[in-house]
């Protein structure tokens, strides 16, 4: 990111005569100065707005006490203000961060208010079911010791069903694309049995596992299982045939064949299984803590929801949103480290 | 730059090719077969360089494949020394028109990839310096295949296969992709690596002048069924002048050979 501007700067101040190169960089300092003024006083801007929209509408608020969210939009106006004098005194690296992310925080700043006015301000959305931001920001601060809890024993379960569910159908993909034994008895069974939605398993596997967890976790794995066996599967079994060839003509016993070839060819592959295998899992595992197991992230909705306590609905909502798309970002952290070698092959 | 290797190298062995015939299920319609190669037999002494030309389907590029030990033939038997050639082997080097360097790996690790595969990279890795040396590609050992040109690429390739010290290498069509310039510069580079380890070479082409220019003779092989028509000694003194009078006269004598002299010649 931080190297792309710099390249493009530096010919054309070379390839210009003094006087135009200096009006380049003039041109250059203004257009980045403009954009940097928008950039910095965006965030200021919306924060100010929120908290004068919160001010206006809160007395129709049913929420006792809003404090938390005026100290929320504070903290941020205040945030964004001492982040608007610090880039003047360190390196560029802070301002390209500010001119990169401030339009898109005050943005979602602009939703957080158009939310507390299509609710608290005009009433438009029917209450309990739709409360205001600010409810929303109390109740989870409120209860933040159970939803801390929910999403840790959700994160348990999630990584115990996901890791055991990519290990084998990685494992079981490579013997289906490699092996023509194993295709031939596995193919069948990958046909029929995979595309079943892992939660229909749901009663059959409360019958089998003795503890709730056990089954959440194997109907995690099954469901993570038949994507990435799928493409892993394809994967090794599309290897191309000359980078085989080139390998047995250097010597290479099937071991190398497998796991020096085969497996780096199909990684692309395995790695689009593993992000439909994620997606699935999320799916199985809210699924699987609303029907059986007793705690985690969707037995608290379920929870809230029976209480008519929406507002915390809401706050699960968005732990939810914030957990597993910080799972989705490893992900795509782990595969821009294992297949840097696509990078300029293919646009991610 | 031409590295003077101490040792007096002298890899190549003979390699022995006797009345091979192959045919190929055809893919479109079940039942019939391909006629590739028609009892083709050749004899290449150890260091030779042996260029192979012939038109499309001739089954330069089955002949190879054979060679190498990736297909077998229906009847018939090859040799490289008094070996017999019955499956691939880090003996028998190959190099494709395409590079085919692994995407995954870089430049070092894709030279050092038959060390890998032989389990002998702790042993040798010394020498994996020494092949980028070789091909001059030293500054670009962490560079991923697809930043490179295909004159590079290609020098990769040829580095990858020589580090094993194949007895043969077999070249197909290895500088097809290449522009004219880059072309001509690597087969002086290919020749350099042949005087530098005698390795024997064989050379599918179909560039008259690259065959004149870099072998010591060339088999041309007839229409499918491949099968050898004729073998033409180049004894012309190295290094070679391309616009020499000698030169162009092996060219206009395998031009008449293969019925491209044009028109006018055709009809004399």
């Amino acid at each position: 990111m931080n190297t792309a501007s710099v390249p493009v700067k530096e010919p054309v101040q070379a390839s210009l005569p003094p006087a135009k190169a200096a009006h380049a960089v003039a041109v250059v300092a203004a257009t980045n100065s403009k954009l940097r003024l928008r950039a910095l006083l965006a965030v200021p801007i919306m924060s100010a707005i929120g908290i004068v929209i919160h001010l206006t509408v809160r007395k129709n608020d049913p929420e006792p006490d809003t404090t938390s969210y005026l100290i929320f939009l504070g903290g941020i106006l205040g945030l964004s203000l001492l982040a608007g004098a610090a880039q003047f005194y360190f390196d560029g690296r802070l301002r390209r961060w500010m001119a990169h992310m401030f339009p898109i925080i005050a943005g979602a700043i602009g939703l957080l208010c158009a939310w507390e006015v299509i609710t608290s301000g005009v009433r438009l959305l029917p209450l309990p079911y739709f409360p205001s931001p600010a409810s929303v920001l109390r109740n989870m601060i409120l209860d933040w010791e159970l939803l801390f809890d929910s999403t840790w024993h959700s994160l348990l379960l999630l990584l115990g069903g996901y890791l055991l569910g990519a290990v084998i159908g990685i494992i079981t993909g490579i013997c289906i694309g490699w092996f023509r034994q194993a295709r031939y008895w596995g193919m069948p069974m990958l046909k029929v049995i995979g595309p079943i939605p892992a939660t229909a398993w749901i009663p059959l596997a409360m019958v089998i596992s003795p503890k709730a967890v056990f089954s959440a976790v194997g109907l995690i794995a099954l469901a993570v299982w038949f994507p990435v066996t799928m493409l892993t599967m394809s994967g090794i079994a599309n290897t191309r045939a000359s980078y085989l060839d080139v390998a047995r003509t250097l010597g290479a016993k099937p071991a190398f064949l497998i796991f020096r070839v085969a497996i780096p060819a199909a990684m692309p592959n395995i790695f689009i299984g593993l992000f439909m295998g994620l997606g699935t899992s999320f799916l199985t595992l809210v699924v699987a803590e609303t029907v059986g197991v007793r705690s985690g992230l969707g037995w608290y909705l379920g929870w809230a929801q029976a209480w008519a306590e929406y507002a915390k609905v809401f706050a699960a909502l968005v732990i939810m949103a914030a957990f597993f798309s910080t799972i989705m970002t490893l992900l795509f952290k782990l595969r821009d480290r294992v297949l840097a070698w696509q990078k300029g092959i293919i646009k991610w | 730059m031409v590295t003077a290797s101490p040792r007096a190298l002298n890899e190549g062995s003979s390699l022995r090719v006797v009345e091979v015939s192959k045919h190929f299920a055809n893919a479109d319609e079940p039942g019939a077969r391909t006629h590739a190669l028609d009892r083709a037999s050749l004899s290449i002494a150890a260091g030779e360089l042996v260029a192979i030309i012939g038109p499309s389907g001739c089954g330069k590029s089955t002949l190879l494949r054979l060679i190498a030990g990736l297909d077998s033939p229906d009847s018939g038997g090859l040799w490289v020394g008094s070996e017999a050639i019955s499956a691939p082997s880090a003996e028998r080097g190959l190099v494709f028109q395409d590079p085919n360097l692994f995407p995954w790996l870089n430049v070092r690790h894709n030279i050092e990839a038959g060390l890998v595969a032989r389990g002998v990279l702790r042993e040798k890795r010394h020498e994996v310096d020494e092949f980028m040396r070789l091909v001059g590609l030293e500054t670009f050992a962490k560079a991923y295949p697809h930043h490179l040109s295909g004159g590079m690429a290609q020098r990769v390739a040829l580095a990858r296969a020589l580090i094993n010290h194949p007895k043969v290498l077999l070249l197909d069509e290895p500088l097809g992709a290449l522009d004219a310039f880059t072309r001509m510069k690597m087969q002086d580079e290919v020749l350099r690596l042949w005087e530098a380890r005698r390795t024997t070479m064989l050379l599918v082409t179909h560039d008259i002048d690259e065959a004149i220019y870099m072998s010591d003779r060339i088999v041309l092989l007839t229409q499918r069924p491949g099968r050898i028509d004729r073998v033409i000694e180049i004894n012309l003194e190295r290094p070679r002048q391309r616009n020499s009078p000698e030169f162009l006269r092996f060219r206009s004598e395998i031009l008449e050979m293969l019925h491209f002299a044009g028109k006018a010649a055709a009809t004399v």
